[in-house]
């Protein structure tokens, strides 16, 4: 039962950091960019890019601005007639709508590429961006839909029995990083 | 041809042990190490002894509803419930209103040969409480009607009830009356309280029984009738009769197996079970626990005198339907002993010589049904049940002998079994089965020419 | 099986949960494509046996709003009026195929025979049974009630607090009953205000207050008066002389309403008999929420469609 830490607080602030330049940088600035974060966790890491990049870049605008929203997925998973019963959360679409922006989609571990193929449905539902990125502060593999992100925080070889869970101080009281074994490809970590 | 019996060691109902010699259609001996010879010996070592049980109120629906039961299949649901005669209603199709619709049903139960069937004869043509049916015509016809009842209909009219009290007086015979004022109880369903009104199903008003029997007992008394009543099941009906009996008005009642154990509660499905289930539909309606405890009470003081089982068969399909569209009523012969001793004699408020007395002597006697419901001694008629009080069972549709499955208890323990019942000298049940229609039939004949010669 | 079937059944918890889900299916709502793919591929069946186009409708839009295939089935006209019964018309509709059902029915219990039956083995909701319950009703007045109150900050927030008023046929009314329940759990106090002969012979109904003075009832404030309809033919048994003597004791007529403090809500289930129980003037002001309940009633039920035919199947309610 091996449970091991591999990102704690420093690690995680610097990926954030490295991230919300690479976003600039492959936007050429950061005109028609809005984050879209993926509830939960994905959601507050949007908000954090977004104090980021409000400190780095001043035609970013103030953070919690109209840069910053959060995606729901639940409507649009794959696996709804299992009987699981899941609660959607909230979509907050910024003031502006998205369409002709670049979405920047945030999530927490990318997976098997399933929750981001929902987001893309989800995505559809509510306008046409110009283009969709994606960034994850970790990609742990095992990808079963040709997905992948354009800015990854660590790259982290699993093993399927592994689950690879994100803790922030926002949600759990810790920022880290967390492997734990366990049955192979439950609920835990799925992206 | 009809054998002897020797029924050996059973328990009277005064508590003593005694053999009972049983021969043709009478009680030869009765008394201790009894001659066997020339008998067929049943071992009733641990058996209660009762007279033969007479059912004052049941639903046979033949003519007309064959779909339920006929006089032979409910015959066989008295027999294997330890009764040896039952009063038919008189709700059939064509309603028994006339001497010819009388004596088919007393031929059919003949014919049978597991019980004697008294048929009872409407009060009013058809049941539709406007005219009085031929009365004199059943009376003395060759089923001697001594019962008269529009049951399942209520007499409501007050000049028709007066009028019929009066004239079946002049025949000798006694009004059973459903008591249910029908302009308060439309579209009734269930009873009225707090239940009714958070299921949303119609009330019916304990008052709309009351009002009835108040006002019969006091026409009674005007015109020195008598009068039955029928499945009381309201606290405050017990009150009214108790007051009417205090006054000396000559009121007889009865109450149902299942008002005095199940309740409305039932009907809304706690725990699990199913709400709205139709089994539960009955008229009158389950009641409140004051109600059943009420009844209770009023059964031990003899202020309701008999149990009658208002054994009422219904097919699947009038049941197994939301509660609206569903018929009223329950089969009850076959369980009603075993429910008797669950309520009222493991509670200590009956002994075994009052349920002799209130399922099967002061039946007899109210309805007129000569040869039953005398007490077990020579020279008696032969009729005679054996019931084991220490059996439990879980009541299944196995245990059930008529046509129709719609019993509540299903599924629930009961204590007793009937393990023997004696018609006639013939016995119709012997070691807890059924004997066969055929075998019955022949021994049903014999004792006709028998009776005869 | 996850059922609704009464909202006596919900606890505080799960009434809250079909709110804060409705909240979400209203914001779909609030797109221009209202579309969302949760119930794809899912058939939900509209088992009305009783005549009602605007709840029928409401179900229909929700269902298809959530990309499941709908089908109609109304009694009249249809084999249940050539005597099929209930058993054999839901095993037929189960032949074909079906997710989940929702029945309105005019025999109180109809729903809960039907989920108890093993005729068939999906959802059922409830969308009106007899005098019994109309529990989507119910849930779309609270989060009316809810949205009014709280606006945007209503996601996980009950009605504690609240005084609601119910005035009318509180006797026959299905919609009174589920009111009375949900907002009991979800802290609010209900009151009745209504003549004898429209009441439950019973002390404290549903447990609620009980007015027959609607005057009285109004000078206690309440936070919310809900109207229900009246029907007229209930004056040929005997529940009420005559509609001017039920408008002139029990209707919220235009100097009633004039009395009313400007922050009360006031609400009617719909249909509304204008001049009978509800002055025009009262229907048609902003603090009547009667157009906006029928647009919240598409949120709710999408939000129970969704949480009945994709939940838990073990479970008795949704949740």
């Amino acid at each position: 039962m091996g449970t091991r830490t591999v990102l704690q607080h420093p690690d995680i602030t610097r990926a954030l950091t490295r991230i919300a330049h690479e976003i600039l940088e492959a936007n050429h600035g950061a005109s028609d960019l809005v984050l879209l974060g993926i509830p939960t966790r994905g959601a507050v890491l949007a908000e954090r890019l977004d104090r980021v990049l409000a400190d780095i870049d001043p035609e970013w605008g103030p953070a919690g601005g109209s840069r910053v929203g959060t995606l729901d997925v639940t409507m649009h998973r794959d696996d709804l007639g299992r009987g699981i019963g899941r609660a959607p959360h909230r979509t907050t679409i910024p003031a502006g709508g998205i369409d002709g922006t670049v979405v920047v989609l945030v999530d927490d571990v990318l997976y098997s590429g399933r929750t981001v193929r929902a987001a893309l449905d989800a995505l559809q539902g509510i306008g046409r961006p110009r283009a969709v990125r994606l960034a994850v502060l970790v990609d742990r593999g095992h990808r079963e839909l040709p997905i992948r992100a354009d800015h990854v925080g660590k790259n982290l070889p699993t093993a399927s029995d592994e689950r690879v869970t994100l803790r922030l101080t926002e949600t759990d009281g810790t920022d880290a990083v967390v492997i734990e074994q366990s049955e192979p490809h439950g609920d835990g970590g799925a992206a | 041809m009809t054998t002897a019996h020797l029924i050996r060691g059973a328990q009277l109902v005064d508590g003593t042990r005694a053999d009972i010699r049983l021969e043709a259609r009478r009680i030869t001996a009765v008394g201790s190490g009894l001659d066997t010879a020339g008998a067929t010996v049943v071992d009733a070592d641990g058996l209660i002894a009762l007279p033969g049980l007479v059912d004052l109120h049941t639903h046979l629906r033949e003519p007309g509803f064959e779909e339920s039961e006929t006089v032979l299949t409910g015959s066989r649901a008295a027999a294997a419930g330890g009764f040896t005669a039952v009063n038919a209603m008189a709700n059939s199709s064509p309603v028994a209103d006339t001497a010819g619709v009388v004596e088919q049903v007393q031929a059919l139960g003949d014919d049978a040969g597991y019980v004697t069937v008294r048929p009872i004869g409407a009060v009013s043509q058809g049941l539709q409480g406007t005219h009085l049916s031929e009365i004199g015509a059943m009376a003395t016809s060759r089923a001697k009607v001594r019962v008269f009842s529009d049951d399942g209909s209520c007499v409501a009219d007050p000049l028709l009830m007066r009028r019929a009290l009066e004239y079946i007086k002049g025949f000798g015979g006694v009004l059973a009356q459903h008591a249910q004022e029908p302009r308060l109880t439309i579209g009734a369903q269930m009873n009225e309280g707090r239940l009714s009104s958070e299921l949303g199903l119609a009330g019916w008003p304990a008052v709309a029984e009351e009002a009835i029997i108040a006002r019969d007992v006091l026409l009674a008394d005007h015109v020195g009738a008598r009068l039955h009543v029928c499945h009381v099941s309201t606290a405050g009906s017990v009150e009214v009769i108790r007051w009417a009996k205090s006054r000396g008005i000559d009121v007889t009642a009865e109450v149902t197996p299942h008002h005095l154990v199940l309740t409305e509660d039932l009907i809304a499905g706690r725990d699990g079970a199913p709400g709205y289930d139709a089994r539960y539909k009955v008229n009158p309606p389950l009641r409140s626990r004051e109600d059943v405890d009420a009844l209770r009470a009023a059964l031990a003081d003899g202020t309701i005198d008999i149990v009658a089982t208002d054994h009422a068969p219904h097919t699947a399909e009038a049941k197994c339907c939301e509660w609206p569209a569903a018929a009223n009523g329950m089969v009850g012969l076959e369980s009603a002993l075993s429910v008797v001793q669950a309520a009222v004699v493991e509670s200590g408020q009956l002994g075994w010589a009052d349920v002799a007395r209130v399922l099967s002597e002061a039946p007899a006697r109210i309805g007129q049904v000569e040869g039953h419901g005398q007490r077990i001694a020579e020279g008696a008629p032969a009729e005679v049940t054996l019931y084991d009080p220490s059996a439990v069972r879980e009541f299944s549709v196995a245990d059930l002998a008529g046509q129709s499955q719609n019993s509540p208890y299903l599924g629930m323990r009961l204590p007793g079994r009937v393990v023997a019942t004696f018609h006639h000298g013939y016995p119709t049940v012997l070691a807890g089965e059924l004997v066969d229609a055929g075998t019955i039939a022949e021994h049903a004949r014999a004792t006709r020419i028998g009776a005869s010669a | 099986m996850k059922h609704l079937l009464s909202t006596a059944d919900l606890s505080r918890a799960e009434a809250i949960h079909i709110l804060d889900v409705a909240e979400e299916m209203a914001e779909v709502n609030s797109r221009e494509v209202r579309k969302l793919p949760a119930l794809r591929g899912k058939t939900v069946v509209n088992l009305f046996f009783e005549d009602s186009t605007r709840t029928r409708i409401s179900f229909e839009a929700a269902a298809k709003r959530l990309s499941a295939d709908v089908l109609n089935f109304a009694a009249k006209g249809s084999s249940v009026s050539k005597g099929e019964s209930l058993k054999d018309t839901v095993q037929t509709l189960g032949a074909m195929g079906i997710d989940g059902i929702v029945m309105r029915h005019g025999a109180s219990g109809a729903p809960r025979v039907l989920a108890d039956a093993d005729w068939i083995d999906v959802p059922v909701v409830n969308a009106g049974d007899g005098t019994h319950e109309h529990p989507t009703q119910a849930l779309l007045d609270a989060f009316t009630m809810r949205r009014r109150l709280h606006g945007d900050a209503s996601r996980g927030r009950a009605l504690d607090g609240v005084r609601v008023l119910i005035v009318g046929d509180v006797l026959h009314s299905r919609v009174a009953r589920s009111n009375a329940w949900l907002l009991r759990t979800l802290g609010a106090s209900v009151t009745f205000a209504a003549p004898p002969t429209l009441l439950p012979a019973t002390s404290a109904p549903f447990g609620a207050a009980v007015h027959h003075d609607l005057d009285v009832a109004l000078a206690e404030d309440p936070d919310v008066v809900m109207t229900l309809r009246i029907q007229q033919e209930r004056m040929n048994d005997a529940f009420f002389p005559n509609p001017r003597e039920y408008t002139r004791h029990w209707g919220l007529t235009a100097s009633r309403f004039a009395r009313l403090d400007e922050r009360t809500l006031i609400m009617h289930p719909g249909p509304m008999n204008r001049g009978l129980e509800i002055a025009g003037v009262a229907a048609d002001d902003p603090r009547s929420t009667v157009v906006e309940q029928v647009e919240n009633g598409v949120s709710v039920r999408m939000a129970v469609l969704y949480l009945a035919l994709t939940g838990d199947q073990q479970k008795e309610t949704v949740a």
